[in-house]
């Protein structure tokens, strides 16, 4: 049976981060990848505007990726392409069944990184009436047939949603000639990035449509047609409002949620609000020697952040010791939709603690303030807080005394 | 005045811009008056796409305009690209069209997946 330090499953931006900086930490370390190329998700993105936090470039999803996949070259990390992970067993040291073109394998890992990255919700996951017919995508499967296959899904589409990858996708398939009718959001705000709304749909004229949504599909072999409709303020259709509009694809950009399937197995507990995994400061779940990271802790929107929480979960896991952790816990109060990490281990070094968080509601002028056992650690005012804008701010905790369940409160209040 | 959302960075700030005297505010940095400056003059856009190959691992390239080119050029240089059969095998950063329609910027690759040994 192989051996290992560090195994990382994933091989996408946060998979990557996560390796090099185990191996900087002296890890011998082994990535297993399902696909047949590294990079993940970015190999697709071949939009612009990645890395501007990290490396102060506009680049495109596989320039960033290559950045990576090029460092690895040269180093001592070995990589499993199209290799799946089925099983983890912990027994002391953790045990996973691997399937490959050379069958099935057993590899054992002193701590394993789970960079599984997240999925798309489906049709089926947004009730939605009518046939069955060929046409209706996600934003992800669209953007993979036009960018990497090389060919173009639908002539006239209806988009519902307005995550960040449809509205790429609409200004993609406006480029390449297609027509997007209009983006239906059921909420009464966009989901993606103000900038994105601005050079993705206002720059080519594409209507965005709030509290709408589209409540049917028509068609038999293909989409012939999708009906949509006002919503109220619980998202519920209006009757009277539906209309019914010609075309031949139906594009889905209604969320991601964190792939968690092998945290699941490993009983890594959850997070109902980031719902991804819990985690400490220093990326490890509640199950030692088990970390998180990127999307599958919490769906990003910069990949400069997944890579920032690769490398946490990469470094720690080189210098995870085996050791039972005590923990402090992490409150965030009812004006946020959910915080990361959700604990802190008293043992660690908690002087430079990155905290990830999100406003549930958009917010106009706000002060985030974080206290430990009600001694305030820090505060920062913001201008504005939007959902779809995930925050960063970095915690020292280290003149603060946490004790075992002590707890650290993170409120927002106006200001 | 006009309202303008800046889409230089994730910051994404709402700037305003008096119309006469081209006067910027809202803006963090300076790179959002530049941007506020340019889309009341001239404003530009970088675009991405993918251009046709000849190899079977990858029928299609990602590429990108090496600099900012005029918005209303946009389609223009899009049918240029959708012209373009790629037959060698270019790595990240070489040029696909040079001096694309004279607008000084050039098509480059932005991946290097047709020379990677897999």
């Amino acid at each position: 049976m192989k051996s290992y330090d560090v195994v990382v499953i994933g091989g996408g931006p946060a998979g990557l981060a996560s390796a090099l900086a185990a191996e900087r930490h002296g890890a011998e370390t082994l990535i297993i990848e399902r696909e047949n190329a590294l990079g993940g998700i970015l190999k697709q993105c071949i939009h612009d505007g990645f890395g501007l936090v990290r490396f102060k470039e506009k680049l495109s999803g596989p320039e960033y990726a290559e950045r990576f996949t090029e460092e690895l070259e040269g180093k001592k990390i070995d990589v499993k392409l199209l290799s799946f992970v089925t099983e983890i067993r912990k027994n002391g040291k953790f045990y996973l069944s691997v399937v490959s073109r050379e069958g099935i394998e057993e590899i054992e890992a002193k701590a394993v990184v789970l960079a599984t990255g997240c999925r798309e919700r489906t049709a089926k996951q947004v009730s939605i009436h009518g046939t069955r017919p060929a046409g209706v995508f996600t934003a992800g499967t669209a953007q993979r047939y036009v960018n990497i296959e090389g060919f173009m899904p639908t002539k006239r589409c209806v988009i519902l949603g307005s995550g960040d990858i449809g509205l790429i996708m609409a200004r993609r398939i406006t480029l390449e000639g297609g027509v997007v009718l209009g983006v239906y959001e059921a909420k009464s705000t966009p989901s993606g990035l103000t900038r994105n709304i601005h050079q993705c749909l206002y720059d080519y004229d594409i209507p965005l449509h709030l509290s709408s949504t589209v409540t049917r599909v028509f068609g038999e072999g293909r989409l012939e047609g999708v009906e949509v409709a006002k919503v109220d303020e619980k998202m519920r259709p209006l009757p009277g409002t539906e209309e019914r509009i010609d075309c031949d694809a139906l594009i889905l950009s209604v969320g991601l949620i964190p792939e968690n399937e092998l945290a699941e197995k490993l009983s890594v507990s959850s997070d109902p609000r980031s719902k991804g995994a819990t985690c400490d400061g220093q990326m490890m779940t509640d199950v030692g020697g088990v970390f998180t990271c990127g999307n599958a802790t919490h769906v990003n929107d910069l990949v400069d952040y997944v890579s920032e929480s690769g490398e946490i979960a990469g470094k720690n896991a080189a210098l995870y010791d085996g050791k039972n952790a005590k923990y402090a816990f992490v409150r965030p109060d009812d004006n946020l939709l959910y915080v990361v990490p959700q604990r802190l281990n008293l043992s660690a070094d908690n002087s430079e603690t990155v905290i990830y968080f999100r406003s549930k509601e958009v917010r106009g002028k706000s002060v985030v303030t974080v206290k430990a056992d009600g001694k305030t650690v820090l505060q920062k005012k913001y201008p504005f807080l939007r959902p779809p804008e995930m925050e960063r701010i970095k915690a020292d905790f280290s003149s603060f005394p946490l004790k075992e369940n002590s707890v650290v409160e993170i409120t927002v209040e106006e200001g | 005045m006009r309202e303008l959302v800046c889409i230089v960075c994730p910051n994404g700030c709402t700037l305003s811009v008096d119309e006469q005297t081209l006067a910027v505010t809202g803006n963090k940095c300076r790179k959002g008056v530049d941007f506020a400056v340019a889309e009341l003059t001239c404003p530009t856009r970088t675009i991405c796409s993918t251009v046709k190959t000849v190899f079977p691992e990858a029928p299609v390239l990602p590429v990108r305009v090496s600099k900012e080119i005029p918005k209303d050029k946009i389609f223009d240089v899009m049918a240029e690209i959708n012209k373009v059969i790629l037959d060698k095998r270019l790595s990240r950063g070489e040029t696909v069209i040079g001096n694309v329609l004279g607008l000084g910027a050039d098509v480059i690759a932005t991946s290097s997946v047709l020379v990677k040994k897999s």
